[in-house]
């Protein structure tokens, strides 16, 4: 397999506020991240060659590439759109990547934006599957409590202590997001908040799933040759992995639900390109796609920070705090900014890309000497995961 | 005459029963006493017609079948074959007559007549003949009591293993007693003295008398009389008029565990008369809507054999109360409850057909190399790659476990928010199957929870219904919604 490590970085980000933007439409979450970024790299507009736009929904469906060359203004430049489930962001970002990677481009913008608020729902409902009769009535929490059920079976677990696991997750993110400005929720919670919370979709309650928001996040991107022409400190792409499961993973035969190969190889391809060994040891951050607690917790297992089966120790020990030995979802994550799908993935990254410049919006949350981090997100029913790691450093 | 009569046969109640207590209750008025059936919010006399069906074929070679009718008054759709998408969700094949009978109470009869003599002229060999019904009575009415929903299937053939086709006495009368205009939900009827009196006692009476001297018997030769009457009171005093012996000659009217069926009530008396019939009864079946049907069968030797896979017993063991009338009443479509989320998928007519193997045939495909068995169709194997080598199979005969569930309060109807969504394991080579679970308690489902596949309505959209299988617990019973 090739490789892109170190040969393109990051140069600009921008994120808009994340939380219920009544009074803020797709285009005006386009511009506010846009510019943030644009004076984040200090660059003119006109210098961008290309861009990756990741949207999903808005401002209902079949939009292409308008959003941004409507809200931007940009022009007689190709504007790619990306479609790719809850890791439309993800992928945006690393296809900009590579098309700088290439040599096709040397300025490229990614893009995500969503306004879920427009819809009149409050949640992830229902009707999102692709076949009209085989998933009819399939709704995200619906898929994700099956692999919590799954899993609390596999190993054992009461429904009384599954539901506990995955409180403890929620409560660490929830502490993490209350320091977080940008996030929609910033409410400290209880484990007997999340345990006596209305159910979603059994067992996984309402502190369980991420909240319904509206945000745009924004990344420029050139060559790490070029990279400190424009900043003192770029971020470097050190590996990335996209994988797509074969198929619905509720018809697939024999799935076991606990673990999902798109998680296994797309981590360990992006490990692979980064030269990380040990994961658990050496990433000093992770954003990883909590859209609900449970995913959170599979991932701990899926990226290798905890061994199988036993990630709830980990969560007991505290592990994955902010004082912890790898801080996860040290924003909030999709928990407390919520999940504006073609967003997230950008959103995550900004925070890894501020950590590693030392600029976390707050002092008391920024992690010490951080070098290196991951991003990730996992979509569809679900079947697709991409990853990024970032450095702050070469080689 | 050859021999024909019936040679598998087979009932259909859906899982929930109201108290007509709660409808009395509701409006101030007497109970007519008992409980009534009532369809699942996904269900209609074609998916309930699916389960009398298969319940009657058991595990036959359905490659036999040659014509397929189907009656009732509740079509689910006025123009288009009802009998074609029973067939393929049968699956039937083909190359089979179908025809759907419509429009009276005697439509069920008819449909049974008119394959007994096509299978008797020797036009068709094998003939399964369905029945299913949901009429509404109006709110506040007796018949909105007195109704239940049910099904039946009778497979006619030569051979006549169950009963014996013995003779007929039709009559056939026009008055105003019982009827619905096209535009109507609910059955209109004139004042109950006339109806009663001019028109079901005089006219079933006429018909059991005629054919019982047609046939030259005594009413006492008869073992039993399956006589379908509007409520209780009547069929007590038809009985009597006609002068058989209620205690040992009559078969259960259904009215006080079931409620009357419509045109599938004839056919679902003379399946729970065949359930506990001996060998050489004479059964007399009598079914009125203007004008009567009178029909004699002799139940045959192997009457007791081929026991359908589930009695009329086992339905009426095997179910869950409606927790109130309210439910009934959104149900059945009758009051509207607030608009939950909008459901967003497109339902499209090019998907069904061209799936129409897998979503209304439930085949999934065998791997020829490997043997891998996947739902739906794969053209290319999960396991192997191999592509396009396999055999379809049928899985909707299958029982299996729930492997994985949630109960999901997103999903469901504003007026049924939760949808218990399932992923199951079928048979031997545990097929994967997910889709939602239909009457069930969805407290009580557990990982594990034995359960069988049953054709429903997904949800409604584009103007069509749509259909595909759901999950369903093997053994129902006891809880409440």
């Amino acid at each position: 397999m090739g490789s892109i490590k170190d040969e393109v970085a990051i140069i600009g980000m921008g994120c808009t506020q994340f939380g219920e933007r009544w009074d803020k439409g797709t285009e005006d979450l386009a511009v506010e991240a846009a510019w943030e970024a644009f004076e984040d790299a200090g660059i003119e507009k006109d210098l961008i060659e290309a861009c990756y736009l990741s949207t999903v929904m808005s401002p209902i469906i079949g939009v292409g590439g308008t959003i941004a060359a409507d809200s931007l203004k940009l022009r007689n430049i190709p504007v790619i759109r990306n479609e790719n489930w809850c890791t439309s962001g993800h992928i945006a970002l690393l296809e900009a990547c590579m098309a700088v990677a290439s040599g096709a481009f040397d300025m490229v913008l990614a893009i995500g934006v969503e306004k879920l608020k427009d819809t009149g729902y409050p949640g992830l409902g229902t009707g999102r599957g692709m076949h009209p009769v085989y998933e009819a009535r399939r709704t995200s929490p619906g898929s994700f409590a099956l692999i919590a059920q799954r899993y609390f079976t596999q190993y054992g677990l009461s429904e009384e202590e599954g539901k506990e696991t995955l409180a403890k997750i929620e409560v660490k993110n929830h502490d993490n997001g209350s320091l977080c400005p940008k996030a929609h929720f910033h409410n400290r919670i209880t484990i007997e908040q999340v345990m006596k919370a209305p159910i979603i979709a059994w067992p996984l309650g309402l502190f369980d799933c991420c909240g319904n928001s509206d945000g745009a996040a924004c990344a420029i991107i050139t060559t790490a040759k070029r990279a400190k022409d424009f900043r003192k400190d770029p971020i470097y792409l050190k590996g990335f992995g996209i994988s797509a499961d074969a198929g619905l993973p509720h018809f697939r035969p024999d799935f076991g639900w606990a673990s999902f190969e798109a998680l296994v190889t797309s981590s360990h391809k992006a490990y692979e390109m980064a030269g990380i060994k040990n994961p658990r040891e050496e990433l000093d951050l992770a954003e990883v796609h909590d859209c609900f607690s449970i995913t959170e917790l599979l991932i701990y297992e899926d990226f290798g920070f905890s061994p199988r089966g036993r990630a709830r120790e980990d969560v007991d020990s505290g592990f994955f705090t902010r004082q912890g030995g790898l801080p996860v979802n040290i924003d909030g994550g999709l928990k407390c900014f919520g999940h504006p799908i073609g967003a997230s993935g950008l959103r995550m990254t900004y925070e890894v890309y501020k950590q590693l410049q030392g600029k976390a919006d707050l002092p008391e949350r920024q992690i010490p000497d951080a070098r290196l981090g991951l991003a990730h997100t996992f979509g569809g029913p679900p079947q697709i995961s991409a990853v990024a790691i970032f450095s702050n450093e070469l080689g | 005459m050859t021999s024909v009569g019936i040679e598998r046969f087979g009932g259909y109640l859906p899982a929930f029963r109201l108290d007509r207590g709660l409808i009395a209750e509701s409006w101030g008025r007497g109970s007519l006493g008992g409980e009534r059936t009532v369809a699942n919010n996904d269900e209609d006399a074609v998916t309930m017609a699916v389960e009398a069906g298969r319940n009657a074929l058991g595990d036959m070679d359905k490659g036999k079948v040659e014509g397929l009718f189907f009656a009732t008054t509740s079509p689910v759709y006025k123009e288009k074959m009802n009998a074609a998408l029973l067939g393929a969700a049968l699956d039937l094949r083909r190359e089979i007559a179908t025809l759907d009978f419509a429009h009276s109470l005697r439509s069920g009869t008819g449909a049974l007549k008119a394959a007994l003599d096509a299978v008797g002229a020797g036009s068709m060999q094998t003939v399964l003949v369905t029945a299913a019904d949901c009429r509404l009575g109006y709110p506040r009415s007796d018949q909105e009591q007195a109704f239940g929903d049910g099904a039946a299937a009778l497979l006619v053939g030569p051979e006549a293993g169950a009963a014996r086709f013995e003779g007929a006495f039709q009559v056939s009368h026009e008055m105003m007693d019982v009827w619905r205009n096209p535009e109507d939900a609910f059955v209109r009827t004139w004042e109950s003295r006339f109806i009663l009196g001019e028109g079901f006692m005089k006219h079933v009476a006429e018909a059991v008398e005629g054919l019982l001297k047609r046939m030259d018997l005594t009413a006492d030769r008869v073992a039993r009389l399956i006589l379908p009457a509007p409520d209780l009171r009547t069929h007590k005093r038809v009985v009597k008029r006609l002068g058989f012996n209620p205690e040992t000659q009559v078969s259960d009217p259904l009215i006080s565990r079931v409620g009357h069926c419509g045109a599938a009530h004839p056919l679902l008396m003379l399946a729970a008369a065949l359930d506990t019939a001996a060998p050489g009864d004479l059964l007399l079946l009598a079914a009125y809507g203007d004008g009567t049907d009178a029909l004699l069968f002799r139940a045959g030797e192997k009457v007791r054999e081929r026991t359908p896979r589930r009695t009329l017993e086992d339905f009426l063991e095997q179910k869950i109360m409606l927790p109130s009338y309210a439910r009934f009443l959104s149900y059945k479509g009758i009051v509207e409850t607030v608009p939950g989320e909008p459901f967003r998928l497109i339902p499209s007519a090019t998907v069904t057909w061209r799936d129409r193997n897998s979503i209304l045939r439930c085949h999934g495909s065998k791997c020829r190399d490997c043997g891998t068995l996947a739902f739906p169709v794969q053209r290319v194997c999960y396991t192997c790659n191999a592509k396009d080598r396999f055999d379809e199979v049928r899985i909707a005969e299958m029982e299996g476990e729930v492997f994985t569930f949630t109960r999901d309060n997103l999903a469901g109807r504003s007026d049924d928010p939760v949808v218990v969504q399932t992923v199951a394991e079928f048979g031997t080579e545990k097929v994967r199957f997910y889709g939602m679970m239909t009457d069930c308690v969805p407290s009580e489902i557990r990982v594990g929870t034995p359960v069988g596949l049953t054709f429903r309505r997904i949800y409604e959209g584009a103007g069509m219904h749509n259909y595909f299988w759901k999950c369903r617990p093997l053994r129902i019973g006891g809880g409440e919604v």
